[in-house]
């Protein structure tokens, strides 16, 4: 569990994916079996106990701990888990804290400090009678003789995952205390994560499986391709990346298939490209999923839904598991359908991130699935076919599906690249009617191109609409993290809207990319030069009529958001260009923006 | 380096007429000045410039210039003079630790606070009354500096700037190692340390040693002078080299000392992607370390942590604390509930060092835009 929590720890700290990468490999390469395979678990999210909710972690630290001390500590910390982890009583003098070496007198006090597991008996509840402190330094006693004599050994990850699996209830309160007993700070902090679920360390399962792909010199894919048929604590998935073992086989009738992605197109790209060669769909604003189906070993159709990094979201859309009744891979998109017409990404994203799926939630943001290509049709890998070959196949699969949910996404016809232009510049009258709102740009797809994962550059082409641009002013900066964390880079913009004294700048939006490197140096030293005020990282830099910077911000949409002070978020802002040449005052209003609103939305 | 300044001879001898008991607060009474000691003539730690002063230690928030007279360690006067040179006061004496010095009607003596080197507490004992001002301390083992000494008294002047139960440091020893295994994995990324630059980066550059690593050691420019100070001391922290003039590439898989500030200044740009660690006691608490763009929290303090704090305490015997610095009342509760008398001394312009000595480097690095190196 030691060795666990110290990586949790090192990963919570570390902003680079490649040195998280490092991290993980090495850990992977220096942990045994079974451990390292229930880490691999925990990372994937493929572990998680029922019973360890953050009330039960109240009781324990309460039974044990002053709680006015408890109060201004966890004030202090802000996180339960934390808070515990960092004051849980210690069990016994233990040489390896070195930091209290030759504190005679302690061990008065903490033979009091501990209760035996599960008594109701506090340690500061009892008076400590001042006069019968010991004398003070050097004045060691032997160790308590009513307590442990021998400290156990710290549990290790293995231990607390198979203990948890069996566990009843009644018994976790009393098994977790001894648990939080052997374990030093970053032990109790790593275990209370890992039973709360609430880990939040900024990995991926992605990133998981890239590291322990690492860890055998393999392509992240293939441990993707056979990961829905592995379990914890993976013994045959690192004998395998270790060499000793053969390839696991998926026996998975539902597999995920690594996703083709696509490139943005420029201007002078199509100078290199014959428009006869292409064909060319809308590009939707929703979200890229993969719905697999397939039979399992007693013949039973297995559906799966899954993002375009390989994870699960099956439990998020169970309105459309039934509606995968024939075994294939269809790539496409997921939207909301209401009378037949594609919503916007805003009335999606109200069907994203849901733990608990409700009756009612279907019924407002009815699901569907746009299909633009097949990966697999029943037993037939389908991805050595070109383009047209597998189109065909899509059309026929979705004719056979006959299922209102799934459609297929339509083609755009054109013959050269202006009129495809015009199509993009307005889908409405170009086919797509009604949905031209959730329509982001258009998809251009070599017809000859086999179905490759990752991203190689030719065969697809995504060709977006043009942002929606608006100048505004900067406000505040913050420092970057990782490489960046010597450079104020993180920037947060704001409009002008009428206050109480006149005209002042409201923040709209942050955004940290978009500039060069070169224009990055630029905002930096502007930010260094022109901070008025700093507040921890945050610095508050100069946003007057006539002094400050004006920076053109590019997004892709607008919605509503009480959290905003403004009343709007943008999507995906980026910084587009720095306008050194305009003065603050000539920036945008956020009437601007609000009619912009009303006409991406119509509300 | 013994008595050898008239001016702190005391003027009050004799005229010890006190009708009754001695209150404690009036021997040491807290005043705007600092803490005045009435009968002895003199303020401990003054923040605005005295007639006589006695100073702890050396670090900024509690040794300031432009007293009268100043009593301290040769190791703290040597530090004041370092940082605001020769005139930094009227006039200097040194003290020995355990030396009894009179000062009007009380004694003073001071004793190794284990905090920096030359930190002491200063003992101020008048009739039967002693009060121990600790200044800062800690009871952890340090290389580097002498070690804290338990001091009897009936009033027991304790900081509180990690007062919280959750401050527990743990073994310093064990942060090294976490360093040194994170400068093993990644041998292409240089080590940049925020550390401040009296006291914590010294030993944990001792810490470093004793651990084994003997590579050169890198110094920020606003380190060297101090640094060089304890190895004239006879501190032995092995090789070190200033970081200024390194190429980006001889810097990988290195480790540099630098004040706080300076690992998130334009200063780090020199470094081949640099993995950013601070040695602190704040670096317990996640959200602290995560604020200041930390990689690699550290958890080596100067200070003594909760539970060196409560065992000192109560080890002193002191039937009444006065607690100033940081968590007041935390630990003030905490003395309570133990049946002791307790309660804040506030002490107006005094703060945790490590956010004034913060302040007063980046007030000095800013200007330029960056950090002199």
């Amino acid at each position: 569990m030691n060795r666990f929590a110290e990586l949790l720890d090192r990963l919570a700290y570390e902003p680079g994916r490649n040195n998280k990468i490092k991290l993980l490999v090495a850990y992977f390469r220096e942990t045994e079996d079974p451990d390292r395979g229930y880490a691999l678990a925990a990372l994937t999210g493929a572990l998680s106990f029922k019973h360890a909710k953050p009330g039960l972690i109240r009781d324990l630290i309460t039974e044990r701990t002053d709680p006015v001390l408890f109060g201004y500590s966890y004030d202090y910390v802000g996180d339960l888990s934390e808070t515990v982890a960092l004051m849980w009583p210690k069990s016994s003098p233990s040489p390896a804290c070195g930091g209290g070496s030759g504190w005679g007198s302690l061990h008065t006090v903490d033979k009091r400090k501990e209760p035996p597991p599960g008594s109701p008996d506090s340690a500061d509840a009892q008076p400590n009678d001042p006069t019968s402190r010991a004398s003070g330094r050097g004045d060691e006693e032997g160790p308590p003789p009513s307590t442990r004599h021998n400290n156990p050994p710290p549990p290790t990850l293995t231990d607390v995952v198979t203990t948890l699996r069996t566990l009843g209830k009644a018994e976790l309160p009393a098994q977790l205390a001894r648990w939080l007993d052997e374990l030093d700070e970053t032990g109790r902090w790593a275990l209370l994560k890992l039973v709360t679920g609430a880990m939040r360390i900024g990995i991926s399962a992605r990133l998981a499986k890239t590291a322990v792909a690492a860890l055998g010199d393999k392509d992240p894919h293939e441990v993707e391709l056979m990961w829905p048929g592995l379990s914890p604590p993976y013994l045959e998935l690192f004998a395998w990346l270790e060499g000793r073992g053969d390839k696991p086989i998926n026996s998975d009738p539902t597999p995920f298939r690594p996703v083709m992605l696509a490139h943005a197109i420029e201007d002078s790209d199509f100078a290199n490209l014959d428009a006869a060669d292409f064909s060319a769909e809308w590009k939707w604003d929703g979200i890229r999923v993969q719905a697999v189906a397939g039979r399992d070993t007693r013949g039973h159709i297995q559906a799966r839904l899954y993002s375009r990094t390989g994870e699960d979201i099956t439990g998020s859309f169970p309105d459309l598991v039934p509606s995968l009744h024939l075994p294939g891979a269809i790539d496409g998109e997921l939207l909301v359908l209401r009378e037949g017409r594609v919503q916007t990404f805003n009335v999606l994203q109200q069907r994203l991130n849901r733990k608990v799926v409700s009756p009612k939630l279907i019924k407002e943001f009815p699901i569907h699935l746009r299909a633009y290509d097949l990966l697999g049709d029943d037993a037939n890998d389908l991805r050595e076919l070109p383009f047209t070959e597998r189109r065909a196949h899509l059309e026929a699969f979705v004719a056979r599906l006959n299922d209102p949910r799934i459609d297929l996404s339509p083609t755009v016809p054109f013959a050269n690249w202006e009129e495809l232009a015009a199509a993009r510049a307005d889908p409405k009258s170009a086919g797509a009617g009604d949905d031209a709102d959730a329509v982001e740009g258009v998809m251009l797809k070599r017809r000859d191109a086999p179905y490759l994962p990752g991203r190689p550059k030719g065969p697809w082409w995504k060709w977006k609409r043009d942002p929606h641009i608006i100048d505004a002013v900067l406000m505040y900066a913050q420092r970057g993290h990782g490489k960046r964390s010597s450079y104020y880079s993180d920037y947060t913009f704001g409009v002008w809207t009428r206050g109480d004294a006149g005209d002042e700048l409201v923040p709209v939006g942050k955004a940290y990319f978009g500039f060069t490197d070169e224009e990055l140096l630029q905002i930096d030293r502007f930010v260094r030069r022109n901070t008025t005020e700093k507040f921890g990282p945050v610095r508050h830099v100069v946003h007057e009529p006539d002094q400050g910077l004006v920076l053109e911000v590019a997004f892709e949409g607008l919605q509503r958001s009480p959290r905003h002070k403004s009343g709007v978020a943008m999507r995906f802002p980026r910084i587009s260009r720095l306008r050194w040449d305009k003065p603050p005052r000539e920036a945008d209003r956020l009437e601007t923006l609000e009619r912009m609103l009303i006409s991406m939305t119509g509300s | 380096m013994r008595g050898s300044s008239p001016r702190m001879t005391a003027k009050h001898r004799g005229s010890s007429a006190y009708i009754g008991p001695m209150r404690p607060q009036d021997i040491l009474m807290p005043v705007p000045a600092g803490l005045c000691c009435k009968p002895g003539g003199f303020h401990i730690d003054p923040v605005r410039p005295v007639e006589r002063a006695l100073i702890t230690h050396g670090h900024s928030d509690h040794a300031r210039a432009g007293h009268g007279a100043v009593l301290a360690t040769r190791e703290t006067l040597d530090m004041m003079r370092l940082r605001y040179g020769e005139n930094f006061a009227g006039s200097t004496q040194a003290v020995a630790y355990g030396e009894e010095i009179r000062l009007g009607d009380v004694t003073v003596a001071f004793h190794p606070a284990g905090h920096v080197l030359g930190s002491s507490q200063i003992s101020v004992t008048c009739k039967d009354t002693r009060i121990v001002a600790s200044g800062d301390y800690k009871e952890a083992r340090d290389p580097t500096c002498a070690p804290f000494e338990l001091v009897p008294c009936d009033v027991f002047i304790s900081e509180a700037t990690f007062g919280l139960p959750v401050f527990r440091h743990g073994d310093a020893a064990g942060e090294v190692n976490k360093l040194l295994a994170s400068v093993k994995l990644f041998p292409e990324r240089a080590h940049l340390v925020g550390a401040y630059s009296l006291g914590k980066a010294q030993r944990v550059i001792a810490l470093l040693r004793e651990a084994g690593y003997d590579a050169p050691i890198y110094l920020h420019g606003a380190m060297e002078k101090i640094t060089y100070y304890y190895q004239e001391r006879g501190i032995p922290l092995g090789e070190l080299r200033p970081a200024r003039g390194m190429k980006k590439a001889e810097l990988a898989g290195t480790i540099t000392l630098a004040p706080p500030s300076a690992t998130s200044d334009v200063w780090t740009r020199r470094f081949p992607d640099p993995v950013t660690a601070f040695a602190s006691g704040w670096m317990r608490v996640r959200a602290r370390a995560r604020q200041g763009g930390i990689e690699l929290p550290l958890v080596i303090s100067d200070h003594a942590d909760w539970d060196g704090l409560t065992a000192t305490i109560a080890a002193t015997g002191a039937g009444e604390i006065w607690v100033t610095h940081g968590q007041e009342d935390a630990l003030v509760h905490w003395c309570k509930s133990k049946g002791l008398a307790a309660r804040p001394l506030d002490l107006v312009g005094y703060g945790d060092e490590d956010e004034g000595e913060t302040a007063a480097i980046t007030g000095e690095a800013e200007p330029g835009g960056e950090a002199k190196a």
